[in-house]
């Protein structure tokens, strides 16, 4: 309520009217810094170039995580209770997200004995053992004397007795969680030699109200649902955000001014200017993969095309020219390409181009209809809204071949990737009460799971790895 | 307390005022009052005292509720009945010089958001290149599309649908 208040007697101060909806800016992330020995340079080397692997193999697999150690049970703001409170939090966070996604069997905390602070580069292997776990996470945390924490993780192989690998981070109290999921990442990176994604965030949009009013806000949230905040307030419609690629800002399309328009907003300032200055509506914003273009769709008497404009500002350049509906686009990886949504054939198609618009060819020929195009973050497959009969999350590979359907909901729209390009986020809405929800699944079908959020949910925009 | 309270209320009551100056009300402004209620005169001594000339219900009462279009899925061509809805229309912007109206386009909901978006600014400007056809200066037409944002029909059947994909046009006053 405190809060609610504080957000509304902001816009007492006199703000340009395009600021007339925004609400407390959200804090920068502080800076995660990593120390510790161990090199882990095998990461992406070895992933599964688009074979859907049959993941039973280590989904079976048991991993301890027992709190993490402190070395002295001291106060920190990161937590009441201090340190040593801290570690099991952490270690919580980590079970929660292996747990969430379906991958492995993780036991917490809560069911284990906690190790000393000794123990966490020596441990007790029979204990382990004799528990049936067949890896083992331990870590620690410690408060430095300037406030900030280090927190170690290591995973281990109890049956062999060995060390998989381990890094250790030092990050400001506020950011704790991200020390979690950086273990969570390093550990899900060494057990299945693919990509990490657990240290990242989402935007989307939060959606409270009846049906024909819907309140529309623009929300934050990390990739587990924490840290979760409102940036607008709620006056103004607000749609399809998209963060940078360095998370410094989020394009979103608002109607503060009573018509659709682009911004770009400052995570920073808490400030936002307009994408393009034009009088036209505009829509579908994106980023390109190195942050410097930004590809936009504007509507001109009535007729939709994409553009593009460099993010620092400057000259826009129209892509694309037909009379029908052109919108939308999502870059490949390396930035040469762009794929789109196009009515021009008489209904929604996807098309790939260029990125400087030459080459337009459409990619998909099987029945039902193709929306939402989104290009995996590791460039070999492309994620849309397959609408045949229903509204469904697919995927194809980057010519159009091999669709496979992945969701059954009565509307499923909006996919996004998660950074590794393992997992698709989109947005589930619910018939007749149009509610909607954040779900995810897995490229293989599988693990398909609701994400909590405060209030409804929809248009989800799922970050990369966290710099 | 108090005082935090009263800014908050003032406030949320100053947008309320700021969104509805801009658009149409939700609902029409209640009747006039009958005859019967200003009392023994006889109908011929009194004025006329309807919806004010440029007011959206004035507008929806001299087009008989014509205001709204509908649209086939995906489509967004004017039809025979859109074509005479939208010359009632014209001949009333024709009548009242000073008047100027927003055409508002919308979507149903089967439709991803932002290809709605931009469907919906297509049936609002089919809607204004006809009043334009028709002899409508196009400075006196505005569009603003909502997509699949504002329904008006809240079911999810056909019927609903069918409701929903329209353009309609607002008075701005």
């Amino acid at each position: 309520m405190n809060k609610w208040i504080f957000a509304l007697a902001f816009l007492s101060a006199p703000l340009a009217a395009q600021d007339q909806d925004l609400g407390q800016p959200a804090p920068e992330g502080g800076q995660v810094e990593t120390t510790g020995t161990e090199a882990s340079g095998e990461d992406a080397e070895g992933g599964l170039v688009f074979t859907v692997t049959d993941e039973s193999d280590w989904a079976d697999l048991s991993i301890a995580i027992p709190g993490f150690a402190a070395d002295r049970d001291v106060a920190t703001p990161a937590n009441s209770r201090g340190t040593a409170a801290l570690g099991v939090e952490i270690a919580n966070v980590i079970n929660a997200n292996l747990q969430n996604n379906g991958l492995f069997q993780p036991i917490g905390p809560a069911r284990l004995p906690q190790p000393g602070f000794a123990q966490i580069t020596d441990p007790a292997w029979s204990n382990w053992r004799g528990r049936g776990a067949e890896m083992l996470v331990h870590g620690y945390v410690r408060a430095r004397s300037d406030g900030r924490l280090v927190v170690g993780c290591y995973l281990y192989d109890v049956a062999l007795q060995d060390e998989l690998v381990r890094e250790g981070w030092v990050v400001p109290p506020s950011d704790w969680r991200r020390a979690a999921h950086k273990c969570s990442d390093i550990i899900y990176a060494r057990l299945t030699g693919e990509s990490p994604f657990f240290d990242s965030r989402i935007a989307y949009i939060a959606e409270t109200g009846p049906k024909d009013r819907r309140v529309k806000r623009l929300a934050i949230m990390d990739s587990d649902g924490a840290n979760h905040r409102f940036l607008t307030l709620g006056s103004a419609t607000a749609l399809t955000p998209r963060y940078s690629p360095d998370y410094s800002q989020l394009l979103y399309l608002s109607y503060v001014d009573g018509n659709p328009r682009l911004y770009v907003y400052d995570i920073g300032t808490g400030r936002q200017t307009l994408v393009t200055q034009s009088g036209n509506p505009t829509f579908a914003p994106r980023w390109s993969p190195d942050g410097r273009t930004i590809l936009y769709s504007m509507a001109v008497a009535g007729n939709t095309d994409i553009y593009s404009v460099p993010a620092s500002g400057g000259r826009s350049t129209r892509l694309t020219d037909t009379p029908g509906i052109d919108i939308g686009g999502s870059y490949s990886p390396d930035g040469r390409q762009i794929v789109f949504e196009s009515d021009r054939s008489g209904s929604q198609q996807c098309y790939v181009m260029n990125a400087d618009g030459t080459n337009q060819r459409r990619i998909t020929f099987f029945g039902g209809r193709c929306a939402n195009p989104e290009w995996s973050p590791r460039g070999d497959q492309i994620a849309f809204t397959r609408i045949a009969g229903d509204f469904n999350i697919a995927v194809m590979n980057p010519r159009g071949r091999n669709l496979r359907v992945l969701t059954s909901g009565w509307q499923d729209e909006g996919p996004t990737w998660a950074p590794n390009g393992r997992i698709i986020q989109f947005f589930r809405t619910t018939r007749n009460t149009g509610k909607s929800a954040l779900w995810q699944v897995d490229l293989t079908g599988r693990n398909e799971r609701r994400l909590p959020t405060p209030v409804d949910a929809s248009d989800p925009a799922w970050g990369p790895i966290l710099p | 307390m108090n005082r935090r309270f009263a800014t908050v209320l003032l406030l949320a009551s100053a947008t309320t005022l700021a969104a509805c100056a801009k658009k149409a009300p939700e609902e029409l402004p209640p009747p006039p009052p009958s005859a019967t209620d200003s009392g023994p005169a006889t109908p011929q001594a009194v004025t006329p005292s309807g919806p004010q000339v440029g007011s959206q219900a004035h507008f929806e009462d001299a087009v008989n509720g014509q205001n709204v279009i509908f649209f086939d899925t995906d489509r967004f061509n004017i039809d025979s009945a859109d074509a005479a809805a939208l010359q009632t229309q014209a001949q009333y912007l024709a009548r009242y010089p000073q008047v100027r109206i927003t055409v508002e386009g919308h979507a149903d909901e089967r439709g991803t958001r932002e290809y709605n978006l931009a469907l919906g600014e297509r049936r609002a400007n089919a809607a204004k290149n006809y009043l334009v056809s028709l002899g409508v200066d196009a400075s006196r037409v505005t569009t603003v599309s909502y997509g699949k944002e504002r329904p008006v029909a809240l079911p999810s059947n056909a019927q609903a649908w069918a409701q929903n994909r329209r353009a309609v046009s607002v008075v701005i006053n």
